[in-house]
């Protein structure tokens, strides 16, 4: 017992040379690791930019003459358009900390929905489209009502509701293909997103203007909606109280709901959005086959949660936004575009897109060190 | 009060009797969602209904899920089930579960996709996909006469790993078409300078229209597509479309005979298909084990071929083929 007084005494003794001064903020000493950390904490979605860049340069050089042409850029466009859109849905799901493995199911459900109805029951598309989008609607409500009111996680209410629409997708669609012809004479207005757009065509005929960069890019409507969707979506998150409540209900719930925050509510709403986003999905999906196809969009819950992460969304809530997502579903699709062209096998462009998640989460992770 | 009670129990016998004599024969397919697989359920369960027995189906998750076929044949014995046909998702790693149901008195039909080793199950009710491909290799070279010896191909196939079914449809069409396969059960080894590319289509409509389009910016020229499946074909067709290619510049052929691929062909978009009987082969397999007697089996082929007939609006002379209508009878999903 006695030691203790001496054996401090001593301790201390062994500090004489170090520095004496208060504890303080290093904020003099900013090495450029330091610099860096702080700027991509300050604009996450340069992350993904900057990879963006950087993919596009090394496929210019490793597919030259194919990769880099506003065709082929046009061609990445189109095909990310659908995992984008699912993704702007998965961003605002994991902006409140959780996730939804059940968009993908929800974008076959409500195609299958919209065109079986109108091709197969012959039910005027006017009602069979906006059917449609109440079955995404509805996808949506059932995940946050569970997901608020019985108080399951995220991940464990949409495994299960991915399960289930996806029974029910088998059961309406009775897994039968609708070929595109059909819906050309049925239900045209359906296959309106899959309808290609010329830009330059277009800003030359209605405002008369040349502009040549312009030439060579065919777009389709589906990007369009694209576009649009996230727009909204980016408004809603940063102009309105409902998006500010969206970040804080997944930054800190508790904090929220004590700053007087709804996040049952809020949690309800932004489930209900996702499955409405989902259903616009679903939309530009039957734009791009042509027609309704079951089986189709297998992988699509994953490679919309892997555009969000790559976008630099962070798993854990409240940090993230809409123009990371897009341009995570476009560093996706410009890797597995570029690598083909390169001639490698798909099991590279897997290779490849494994490797961007983990980058992309580790530099999450020592971004938030500066945070914590 | 006595003949109340003999009363109950003789018609409890009388409604237990048609379960207790009831034989239960069962399905195990690979997925619940392919249109392919659906069909067959229903070639099933009409011939289930037709012998008076009960049809008991399962599959597993996924495409690849061995696991939940083990499941469904141990459920399958528990029940006493009489036998069951099954495609199987793992053609290898079932094999030792088949034996243990053969082992339990079960008779087992094999669908679709050999076992490895085949003669594991009883008997195998397939599709020759080789034969299937030869056919439209050789119809693609007939139709297109001496053009074909410029012919620009792309291949649409199933998946990296190549699946039995990938590589011998492949390969079928290529030994139909006059390509030098070098190994007849791998593609890619290839060096006839008119294979553009292969691209795996995953037989997704979308996945064949993303595929279809990285192809075509290597082979701006193509002017015959190889496809997995119909879907695949409908997706590639879309690609072609949307640069103006659906001129009739670009040939497209494919295996399955699906009804929406049949109406492919009608429409012109896919010029020839192989068509296969799901149909045939569940309700032969359900016949077989309730009789238990089995067809005739060419020892040379080692299963039983349900057969695949060509589909094409216009047949080329020394290539059996049916009419669009025909194919729109017999087609299934």
């Amino acid at each position: 017992m006695s030691d203790n007084a001496s054996g401090s005494t001593s301790a201390e003794s062994g500090l004489a040379g170090a520095d004496q001064s208060v504890a303080s903020f290093d904020e003099n000493d900013v090495g450029l690791v330091r610099r860096i950390q702080s700027f991509l904490h300050q604009y996450p979605t340069s992350i993904p930019f900057i990879v963006l860049i950087i993919g596009v340069a090394i496929f210019s050089v490793a597919a030259p003459g194919k990769f880099f042409a506003p065709f082929n850029f046009s061609l990445v466009l189109q095909q990310v358009t659908i995992i984008a859109v699912l993704g702007v849905a998965q961003t605002l799901i994991i902006l409140t900390a959780g996730i939804d493995l059940s968009v993908g199911a929800i974008m076959i459900l409500c195609s299958v929905v919209m065109g079986r109805t109108a091709v197969v029951y012959g039910v005027p598309v006017e009602i069979a489209f906006p059917l449609g989008l109440i079955c995404g609607i509805a996808c949506g409500l059932v995940n946050g009502l569970i997901v608020t009111l019985l108080r399951l996680p995220p991940f464990i209410v949409t495994l299960g509701t991915w399960s289930i629409f996806g029974a029910l997708n088998v059961w309406y669609s009775r897994s039968e293909t609708i070929r595109s012809q059909d819906m050309q004479e049925a239900a045209p207005f359906l296959q309106w997103t899959g309808s290609l757009f010329k830009p330059y065509d277009f800003f030359s005929k209605t405002l008369g203007l040349d502009w040549t960069f312009l030439k060579g890019w065919v777009l389709t409507y589906g990007s369009i909606v694209m576009l649009l969707v996230a727009l909204a979506v980016w408004y809603i998150l940063n102009r309105t109280a409902f998006g500010r409540h969206v970040y804080a209900t997944g930054d800190d719930p508790d904090a929220a709901r004590l700053a007087g925050i709804s996040t049952t509510k809020t949690l309800i709403g932004v489930y209900a959005l996702a499955g409405f986003i989902c259903a616009i999905a679903a939309w530009v999906l039957i734009g791009r086959i042509g027609g309704v196809s079951p089986q189709a969009g297998q992988t699509a819950n994953l490679d919309s949660i892997t555009a969000v992460v790559i976008g630099g969304t962070s798993l854990f809530g409240g940090r993230g936004s809409i123009i990371g997502t897009l341009i995570g579903a476009l560093i996706v699709g410009v890797f597995r575009n570029g690598l083909a062209l390169s001639g490698l096998e798909l099991l590279w462009q897997d290779f490849a897109v494994g490797v961007l998640i983990i980058v992309a989460v580790t530099i999450d992770q020592w971004i938030r060190k500066l945070s914590a | 009060m006595l003949k109340k009670i003999a009363l109950a129990a003789s018609i409890l016998t009388l409604s237990a009797m048609p379960v207790l004599a009831d034989e239960v024969i069962g399905l195990i397919t690979k997925t619940e969602t392919n249109p392919f697989f659906v069909k067959m359920r229903e070639g099933a369960q009409a011939k289930a209904a037709e012998l008076g027995i009960t049809l008991q189906t399962a599959a597993g998750k996924y495409d690849g899920d061995n696991d939940g076929q083990v499941a469904a044949i141990e459920n399958l014995i528990a029940a006493g089930a009489k036998g069951f046909a099954i495609v199987p998702s793992d053609s290898k790693a079932i094999v030792p579960t088949i034996q243990k149901a053969r082992d339990a008195g079960l008779k087992v039909i094999v669908l679709d996709t050999p076992l490895d080793p085949m003669n594991a199950a009883d008997a195998t009710f397939a599709t020759d996909n080789r034969k299937a491909g030869m056919l439209i290799g050789e119809w693609a070279k007939g139709t297109m006469g001496d053009k074909a010896k410029d012919a620009k191909i792309v291949f649409l196939d199933l998946a990296t790993n190549q699946p039995t079914v990938d590589y011998l449809r492949d390969q079928g069409f290529m030994q139909g078409f006059g390509i030098d396969v070098k190994d007849p059960n791998k593609y890619g080894d290839e060096d006839d300078a008119r294979i553009c590319t292969h691209e795996i289509s995953q037989g997704d409509q979308e996945k064949g229209r993303t595929a279809m389009e990285n192809a075509l910016q290597k082979c701006p020229d193509v002017n015959l597509i190889y496809t997995i499946n119909e879907p695949a074909a409908a997706g590639a067709w879309e690609a072609l479309k949307a640069v103006g290619k659906d001129d009739g510049s670009v040939m497209i052929v494919s295996v399955d005979g699906g009804c929406p691929g049949v109406k492919n062909v009608q429409a012109g978009v896919i010029g020839a298909t192989s068509q296969q009987y799901p149909l045939k082969m569940a309700a032969m397999a359900l016949e077989a084990i309730h009789s238990g007697t089995l067809p005739t089996i060419d020892p040379a082929v080692g299963f039983f071929d349900t057969g695949a007939q060509l589909v094409t609006a216009k047949p080329v002379d020394g290539v059996p083929a049916i009419s669009v209508e025909e194919g729109l009878k017999l087609c299934w999903g």
